[in-house]
């Protein structure tokens, strides 16, 4: 039995079902809210969810049960007094610590030591001499992915839309970029990756059999990075498009890398009206295409940054991703067939398999 | 002062409230002391309203400078509204 958490336009959907057949919905929570993500502390196994009220603003809440009640967290907010507001929470992820981690608009990271019920923000990088030149992307100026270290709560690595990759190697106190090697098609030729601040990161994550592989999603271009995300090379020839959002990694293996290309910044569905999920098994040197299943024919769909996820790894890979269709689909078998686990939900803003 | 909705909730489950203070965003902060769990629901971290959150001051949509004085009556509503 696998869970799927799906994060959309009106609430939190939890679903459940058996590989290979479609799954139930077992609970909806945040009914009308936008909810931009969820997931569940691998430590307690406590609910948490990101919800963003075009009423009351940003908010993140915790559970036990999904269809019980759920309490707001404490202390994700910007300083008062300042000039600018939370926007919303993007992604939260636990990290090797026992912490768990959240991102958000403006750039921002947070901590929580107690399970989610209160949070920290990380005030390094917050107050970073750079932030200043720091500017959003169409999402806002979005921390959507948090990379621990595997056994190492020292090192952590972060991206931001349009800011780039950060990185730490003391537990957030101190944070450096790690962008050489990308090339923004955006920014002017003479302006050199390594000292913009300009770098729109679509999704990060890294391989935890080999933890200084990362791989990346760029707005127009994937990479891979094998010295823990100093410097990146592109490996996105082979790909219909190299514009996409979402990426996955099999953790069993640390050439592999899931992506889902879409047709290109100025029309952001599946290139031709065909859905297909790019597999590699060779760190990037080839890619093949994984669509038995999917849509081949006017399907135009958009799958957003935090909409592909995955279970299990190596030969017990599932991968689960929804649209903003409000289709999602998964595979059993590592992207070698897929099905059709949920349709007619609102729109997919995140998938997480649990 | 009156609430609604989930802020009725936040608000010690009670619609009215009967508050001190000159301006809006006097009267905002200290709905905030008396319930801690409206904090970060109609002003932001900036002392601002929310963008999306109107306060009416006897009927009158108001600011967070907005005067008031004994006996005004305010309204804090979301904005609903078609489109």
């Amino acid at each position: 039995m696998t869970e799927l958490l799906v994060g959309t336009k009106k609430g939190l959907f939890v679903l459940e079902g058996e590989p290979g057949e479609p799954f139930e919905v077992r609970a909806r929570a945040f009914a009308g809210e936008p909810v931009e993500y969820a997931m569940r502390d691998p430590a307690t196994g406590r609910l948490l969810a990101s919800m963003t009220s075009p009423f009351y603003g940003p908010k993140v809440w915790h559970t036990d049960d999904a269809s019980g009640e759920w309490a707001q967290a404490e202390g994700m907010a910007l300083p008062e007094g300042g000039d600018q507001a939370l926007e919303r929470i993007w992604v939260i992820v636990a990290g090797a610590g026992g912490s768990l981690y959240a991102g958000g608009d403006p750039g921002v990271l947070f901590e929580s030591r107690d399970g989610g019920a209160s949070w920290e923000l990380n005030r390094a990088l917050w107050e970073h001499p750079t932030r200043s030149s720091w500017e959003p992307g169409g999402g806002g100026l979005c921390l959507h992915s948090i990379v621990p270290w595997p056994d190492d709560p020292d090192r952590l690595a972060l991206g931001i839309s349009a800011a780039g990759v950060w990185l730490t190697e003391d537990g957030g106190r101190s944070w450096s970029q790690g962008n050489e090697g990308l090339v923004a098609r955006y920014l002017p030729e003479e302006q050199p990756p390594e000292e913009s601040t300009s770098l729109c990161v679509h999704r990060l994550h890294r391989a935890p059999l080999r933890p200084e592989r990362m791989f990346m999603q760029f707005h127009g271009g994937v990479y891979r990075s094998d010295d823990a995300g100093s410097t990146w090379t592109d490996i996105g020839t082979g790909l219909p498009s190299d514009f996409g959002f979402p990426l996955v990694v099999d953790p069993a293996d640390p050439d592999s890398a899931y992506v889902v290309p879409l047709s290109a910044d100025t029309d952001r569905v599946t290139p031709g009206g065909r859905v297909v999920v790019y597999e590699t098994r060779d760190a990037g040197a080839t890619w093949e295409p994984r669509g038995d299943g999917l849509p081949q024919e006017h399907a135009y769909l958009t799958v957003l940054r935090l909409a592909l996820d995955r279970h299990g790894e190596g030969s017990d890979l599932e991968l689960y991703f929804g649209a903003t269709s409000g289709d999602v689909f998964g595979s059993a078998d590592a992207g070698a067939s897929w099905f059709s686990v949920a349709t007619h939900l609102p729109p997919v803003y995140s998938v997480t398999a649990v | 002062m009156r609430v609604r909705g989930p802020l009725k909730q936040m608000a010690g489950n009670a619609s009215d409230h009967t508050i001190p203070g000159s301006t809006v965003a006097d009267l905002l902060r200290e709905l905030e002391r008396a319930h801690p769990a409206v904090e970060g629901w109609i002003l932001d971290e900036r002392g601002r309203i929310r963008r999306h959150m109107n306060v009416y001051v006897n009927g009158e949509r108001s600011s967070e400078a907005t005067p008031v004085a004994a006996e005004d009556r305010i309204d804090i509503l979301p904005a609903i509204s078609g489109g």
